[in-house]
């Protein structure tokens, strides 16, 4: 065995020991108990130490996403309020929005635990935008956990303790002889207070600062670390879980946008507009930058008027471009790999990776009443201070007249991350003087919603029959939008990175990218080329093509060193928390055995999020698989079994909702390998809803999905899940179908090719509602 | 305008629409029940599903104009109504697999689910994959696998 990889010695990660850490925090001058902290408190960062290892650390591993977007909100934070009702409830403001990925439970464990209160005693409501908090009202990245648990627990620590001194001063007793439990505290004689009979007495007279008492001991924790259902799921399931586009908003009118048959086209005329604002239902119609804005008494009628609108149109942003042309772009200004290493073997390969949809199954869509020189928008914004800076620069008023309510989204995967809606809505109630409920239709979405660009992948690596000696990976992308403030956040951090002044999305690449194994000398690069497509980043952002592009390049490698792939893979991890979950998913998945012609399957790793993960997949890619049929879908290979493993960060408030997370990326993951991919023609994608837009569906779904949380490492920083498991799943499917087909494929979505579907048409801009609905019922 | 009538979870409801205007909207714009979710409105995401006379349609692919005045619509507000309890079992399903992530789909998938379970029931049968692969309604978070179980288990109880 070559020496380097003897020599690979366990990763040193930043620790901190919270048993010593003092916290302080704020009790308010209120009517019951309030206790203010401050987002960021005392998050100072371990010693982000690097491995001794003999590829030279990256930038990822040294300092990550979670990283910078957690000290970006470290100096200038501001506070979070935990308030202690008179009805034993407990209230917090989450300056965060719950887009589906469970946050709203988790914090409410977390405040549960530390308060010693009963779970659905907790109440969390999202927080209107607040400019105060700056970069502290920012929902990405996966790190709301990682950002808010210790904070959160410092205000429900000293409220616990507020409580506990009330309590203390009504019975006349020592402190240390009370104790608390479900939300009662109890004295020695057997007396019993409850957190709401205390909620008055425990509230201060004056504002003042105090000190945290000691924070519990994970060993005495009774609900974090245990599975919870989500506090939500009564309403989910009922139907009373209320998105922007079910709140009664008094008067607020349907209204729908009219679109250009290409993006970012102009309104030159209506020509019949008379006419349809005569049409049965119609309220009002006005010119707004993105289109025509049609307002009815039903969203049915606005369909019918956007429909009959005779616009002329002006050009587009990307008219020209197209699939082909885009491609051309990119590897024109592509930057070249470094040569081989003299002497060495050579290894090149090149990926394409088509635009995908960030569509979530709830359109855009924002509530605005905009009257009297103020505004009230309802938007399930994930960065509303710069969502309410940008309303009130298109509104012309002050961003102080703007109140942003943030409303639980959808699904957002990055299309949150943008107020596009909410900047429609806004404007369309300015012009109309009316309050709007504007929703964008699904063909709107999917046509002009937000990307993730095009990609094209050049990996080069130099071996000899002993090592792997280089890599190199440089993608060349159409650029990603990052102009929303996390950018912001990001870069601001990115200085401190070698050798410093990325681009903010160059940051974010270089903040997610890694290499996980030993390869020598390594570098990975994003260059960017400058088309006006609307893009944001999606789930997971790059790391499922940089994961799955590298994976691809490890099998290659082992197959031409003569190597099993995750022996080979094994050999050469970067660290032992990698073999470990590499070993993990190979006893699950029963790597080694034999399975059919045509079938394959294949494993990956990936690290981000404070999460250590490996998958393993299995594909099924035998005729009779790939062409089994399902009317208006998309069938193809089969991801027949996948084995998912994680070592997480210091703790896993909700194992649960984590597992669900995980499963809601490796479903992503096989989508986007296979089938989910946008094809753009003269400027406009030809997908337009969910019959052509090809996410997973029912008929794609594995018939098993294995996943396992090990054993939290205590000596990591606290994990985040939302967006963790897409990128080792997207490299182990490919990787299974390679092994499955024996070539590695080098276009995503695979089936890219087979357009498979008639294009709806441009203009009109959105499809008629059909008629037939009865003649499918079941 | 046109008055029409039908049964919409138990009750007999009148509304002044236009005939061709879709269910989904007489619904949500007009009677302000909102448990029904746009998804596409060309009966594709299966968002919007609620049952007709016990069966699931697609109320964005239907005018209101169709709907007789003796029909049963029930959506998911109605579900459990409709058997005389708090919770369908298949609501109890959700809640014990905890499926719901975002939430936007699953009332129409609940929806969809009991209206397949019924219908395999008819035919004297148990659910299979296979059965569910026919399911149409689409979950953006990706809770398919979940959905998958609490199907089977919600038809245990049916």
């Amino acid at each position: 065995m070559p020496a380097h990889r003897r020599s690979s010695a366990p990763v040193a990660f930043g620790h901190r020991d919270m048993g010593r850490r003092r916290f302080l925090g704020y009790l308010f001058a209120a009517p019951t108990l309030a206790v203010g902290v401050k987002l960021g408190i005392d998050l100072a960062g371990g010693d982000t130490a690097s491995a001794a290892i003999p590829a030279p650390p990256q930038p990822a591993d040294l300092y990550d996403l979670s990283d910078a977007l957690t000290d970006a909100a470290r100096p200038t934070a501001n506070l979070i309020t935990v308030v202690v009702n008179e009805d034993g409830t407990v209230s917090f403001d989450l300056p965060r929005a719950e887009v589906g990925q469970g946050i709203t439970t988790s914090i409410a464990m977390i405040i549960a635990e530390e308060m010693d209160v009963p779970l659905d005693k907790v109440k969390i409501t999202l927080a209107d935008a607040r400019p105060e908090l700056v970069f502290n009202q920012l929902t990405g990245g996966s790190n709301t956990i990682h950002a808010m648990y210790t904070p959160i627990r410092v205000a429900a620590a000293i409220a616990k303790g507020a409580l506990l001194d009330a309590a203390a001063a009504i019975l006349q007793e020592n402190r240390e002889r009370l104790t608390s439990r479900e939300g009662l505290i109890t004295g020695p004689a057997g007396t019993v207070l409850s957190y709401g009979e205390l909620a008055k007495a425990a509230a201060a007279t004056e504002t003042r600062m105090v000190e945290a008492p000691p924070l519990k001991p994970a060993s005495e924790f009774k609900i974090v670390g245990t599975p919870q259902n989500r506090l939500d799921a009564y309403d989910a399931v009922t139907g009373r879980k209320q998105f922007a586009m079910d709140l009664d908003v008094p008067g607020a009118t349907p209204t729908m946008v009219a679109r250009p048959p290409s993006i970012g086209g102009t309104v030159e005329g209506i020509r019949n507009e008379d006419e349809v604002r005569n049409m049965p239902g119609v309220v009002d119609i006005a010119t707004i930058r993105t289109g025509v804005a049609v307002a009815a008494e039903t969203f049915g009628q606005c369909i019918d008027a956007v429909r009959a609108l005779d616009i002329e149109w002006g050009p587009g942003l990307v008219d020209g471009e197209s699939d082909d042309t885009i491609i051309e772009k990119l590897r024109a200004a592509a930057i070249p790999l470094p040569p081989g290493l003299p002497g060495a073997k050579v290894i090149e390969t090149d990926f394409t990776f088509a635009f995908r949809s960030g569509s979530p199954l709830e359109t855009n869509g924002a509530v605005a009443d905009v009257r009297d020189g103020k505004a009230e928008i309802w938007y399930g914004a994930k960065v509303p201070i710069t969502a309410q800076a940008e309303i009130a620069l298109l509104l012309g008023i002050p961003q102080t007249a703007v109140t942003l309510h943030v409303v639980q989204s959808g699904g957002s995967f990055g299309r949150h991350l943008f107020p596009d809606a909410a900047l429609e809505a806004a404007e369309a109630s300015q012009k109309m003087g009316r309050p709007v409920k504007l929703m964008w239709h699904r063909t709107d979405d999917a046509r002009h919603g937000r990307t993730h660009p095009m990609t094209t992948v050049s990996i080069r690596t130099s071996y000899n029959d002993d090592a792997v000696l280089a890599y190199h990976q440089h993608h060349t992308s159409v650029e990603t939008d990052t102009q929303h403030g996390l950018g912001e956040a990001i870069s601001a951090q990115a200085t401190k990175l070698p050798p410093g002044n990325y681009s903010v999305a160059q940051s974010l690449f270089l903040l997610t990218a890694k290499t996980s194994y030993n390869f020598g000398v390594t570098n990975q690069l994003l260059h960017e080329i400058p088309l006006q497509f609307p893009t944001s980043s999606v789930r997971n952002v790059y790391s499922p093509d940089v994961r799955l592009a590298q994976e691809l390049v490890v099998d290659q490698l082992a197959n031409a060193m003569g190597q099993d792939r995750y022996e080979f893979r094994r050999a050469y991890a970067k660290t032992d928390h990698l073999r470990k979950v590499l070993d993990k998913v190979a006893e699950m998945g029963d790597w080694g055995r034999s399975v059919p012609d045509g079938v394959g399957y294949g494993i990956a790793v990936h690290d981000e999020y404070k999460m250590i993960m490996a998958c393993m997949a299995e594909v099924d890619a035998r005729p009779e698989t790939v062409n089994r049929p399902i009317r208006n879908g998309k069938t193809g290979p089969r991801v027949t079994k996948v084995w998912y493993a994680a070592i997480p960060g210091s703790v896993v408030v909700n194992p649960r909702g984590m597992e669900a997370q995980l499963m809601g990326g490796i479903t992503d993951a096989v989508g986007l390998v296979f089938t989910a991919g946008l094809h753009i023609k003269d400027g406009i994608p030809l997908e337009g809803s969910w019959d052509d837009y090809f996410y997973t569906r029912q008929w794609n779904v594995p018939e098993e999905i294995n996943i396992e949380i090990l054993e939290p490492d205590p000596t990591l920083e606290v994990p985040g899940a939302g967006e963790a498991g897409v990128a080792a799943a997207c490299g182990a499917i490919a990787s299974a179908y390679a092994a499955a087909i024996g070539e590695i494929p080098k276009f995503f979505p695979i089936l890219h090719d087979e357009l498979g579907f008639e294009p709806k048409p441009l203009v009109p801009p959105i499809p008629e509602s059909p008629t037939n609905g009865l003649d499918f019922t079941f | 305008m046109p008055n029409h009538s039908f049964k919409l979870n138990g009750q007999q409801v009148d509304v002044d629409v236009e005939d061709d205007v879709r269910m989904l909207w007489v619904l949500r714009d007009k009677l302000g029940v909102r448990g029904p979710k746009y998804g596409c409105g060309i009966n594709v995401c299966k968002a919007c599903t609620s049952h007709i006379n016990g069966k699931a349609f697609n109320p964005c692919a239907v005018p209101v104009s169709e709907i007789e005045p003796d029909d049963e619509i029930t959506t998911i507000e109605g579900l459990a109504d409709s058997e005389g309890k708090k919770l369908h079992p298949m609501q109890e399903a959700w809640l014990e697999y905890d499926v719901a992530q975002c939430g936007y789909c699953q009332p129409g998938q609940i929806m969809a689910a009991v209206a397949k379970v019924r219908q395999v029931q008819s035919e004297g049968r148990e659910i299979t994959d296979e059965d569910l692969d026919e399911i149409r309604n689409i979950c953006r978070c990706g809770t398919y696998m979940r959905i998958r179980e609490a199907i089977k288990a919600g038809a245990e109880k049916m």
